[in-house]
């Protein structure tokens, strides 16, 4: 496991283990999530990435083990302590999870409204700049069900962004999505990071593309982090389990260089 | 053998379970309550959907209870020669008795059910999750103003069903069937006291409290249920056994209260 100890650690996971009913999870996660960085969390579906991102914004009690935001420990926090923690966490959900009976201007406009004593017109002048980053002036007095998915995922990096957030969590950002939209959306994310400098968790599966956005990037194989190493380290590294993911989501040969090259560039 | 107890187990637990988290619930509701910050609009809307909007239904149950108790109570009354406490009788069995009760269960009817689905659908779909990671307190953004709201309105709805009862019973009594309209306020003035009404009040003010409690808490907790509370069908299931819950809460509770008061 690659270390550098000269960056700040934002999240800690040590010794975490989980079970739901019968059927184990995760065996013993260790993991650490550097500050101002992008860690990737990677694996195949149904090994419990999301139920690491759950842990770590203390949805999810671990069974053994700690969780560890900003050196405090999530599980021995208090609900208003907890509350004040998740104050710098931003969440974009797999789902989007936007509130649906709210319009997308509410929807991102909540969390000002809820824990910020700032004017209506205060409160507008933020939202509508956020949605002008996601292209989405034009959608603000729709409803969810009312747009595509890939606006709900836009507006739902905006809700996550609003507050400015220390932490930004991405369960799945391009899953559904065609290969058009999600380049979107990881324009979008490479944009607002360099912007807002925040800490990037992602989950995803979408190797080789997420490779790309990545400082660290983490396999999750049989309820064990098998690695969390830089991209390059983790395409050439000799652990069997790394190799044989890395073999079977983009193929033996190394090509990520070659295709789509400066396509960041452009965002 | 050895499978029955697995099984009473297994049940104990869950109901047991099911209580400590109810009693959390609830807890959660009246602390987020006194937390700062205080909003009234939201409060005000839950107020207009639970409260002004149960308003007809609770007029038009109120007056066919009252007309049904004006015309039952003056064929039993006749018997004895004592039409003349017709007013009382419809005016007691609808403040202590019927006033809360029906009011009660036509709100679990119209507002629980929709308290239940609108939290539950909320649940199912990571909303409660989205907003804890917000760290916007559940409690405060989504319980309190339908607590607030609930232990409001069902003491009003309670009032106005009483009221236009005993008028529907007026109605029936003196209009249709001839009893003296002086007898029919002067029993009902000289019969019902202070005690009867505190009664009325106590008892919708904690129906209030239980049609909050039971239907958000069963939405609230629906990825717990033991049936599973996946997708739409999870969604009524519950939503059926929360307003069955709650009504049935509503007529113990309603026995009890009636015991020890009297």
């Amino acid at each position: 496991m690659t270390e550098k100890t000269d960056d700040h650690v934002a999240i800690e996971l040590i010794d975490v283990e989980k079970s739901f009913g019968r059927q184990t999870v995760l065996k013993k996660i260790n993991l650490k999530i550097h500050e101002g960085k992008t860690t990737v969390i990677v694996g195949a579906s149904g090994q419990g990435k999301s139920v690491i991102l759950k842990h770590m914004l203390g949805l999810v009690k671990p069974d053994a083990g700690r969780v560890l935001v900003f050196d405090q420990e999530l599980g021995r926090l208090n609900r208003n302590e907890l509350k004040k923690i998740r104050t710098q966490f931003g969440v974009l959900f797999q789902n989007a999870a936007l509130f649906d009976s709210l319009t997308v201007y509410d929807n991102v406009a909540l969390p000002l409204r809820e824990r910020t004593k700032m004017h209506e017109e205060e409160i507008r002048s933020n939202v509508m700049e956020k949605l002008g980053l996601m292209d989405l002036q034009a959608a603000e007095k729709k409803f969810p069900a009312q747009i595509s998915g890939g606006m709900q995922k836009r507006v739902g990096l905006a809700r996550a962004l609003i507050m400015n957030p220390k932490i930004v969590f991405f369960d799945e950002p391009t899953t559904g999505l065609d290969a058009h939209k999600s380049n979107e959306i990881y324009r979008l994310f490479f944009r607002t990071q360099n912007q807002l400098k925040y800490t990037a968790v992602i989950v995803s599966h979408d190797v080789p593309k997420i490779f790309k956005l990545s400082d660290f990037v983490a396999l999750l194989a049989e309820g064990v982090i098998q690695g969390c190493m830089t991209p390059e380290e983790f395409q050439l590294s000799e652990h069997p389990l790394i190799t044989q993911f890395v073999e079977e989501t983009m193929g033996p040969i190394y090509s990520s260089e070659k295709d789509e090259e400066g396509f960041y560039a452009k965002a | 053998m050895l499978k029955i107890f697995e099984t009473l187990g297994n049940h104990t637990l869950y109901y047991l379970n099911q209580a400590g988290r109810m009693g959390i619930f609830l807890g959660g509701s009246v602390i987020a309550f006194f937390m700062p910050p205080y909003k009234i609009w939201p409060m005000v809307r839950q107020l207009q959907f639970i409260g002004a909007r149960s308003m007809f239904v609770i007029l038009f149950t109120g007056a066919f209870t009252g007309m049904v108790l004006g015309l039952q109570g003056y064929y039993t009354l006749r018997k004895f020669g004592s039409e003349s406490v017709l007013g009382s009788a419809v005016a007691l069995s609808l403040i202590r008795e019927l006033g809360p009760v029906l009011t009660a269960l036509m709100v679990i009817g119209r507002a629980g059910s929709a308290i239940c689905a609108e939290i539950g659908i909320m649940r199912n779909s990571e909303q409660i999750d989205a907003l804890e990671c917000m760290a916007i307190d559940p409690y405060k953004y989504l319980m309190v103003p339908k607590f607030v709201a609930c232990v409001i309105s069902l003491p009003l709805l309670t009032f106005l069903f009483d009221l236009v009862g005993i008028f529907g019973g007026y109605l029936i009594g003196v209009k249709l069937l001839g009893v003296n309209e002086g007898a029919y306020f002067e029993s009902m003035k000289s019969s019902v006291v202070w005690a009867d009404i505190e009664m009325g009040l106590i008892k919708s003010l904690v129906f209030g409290v239980l049609v909050f409690w039971i239907n958000s808490a069963k939405g609230y907790y629906l990825h717990l249920e033991r049936a599973g509370g996946f997708g739409a069908e999870g969604v009524s299931r519950t939503t059926t056994s929360a307003v069955v819950l709650s009504s049935v809460s509503v007529l113990v509770w309603d026995y009890l209260i009636s015991a020890i008061k009297l």
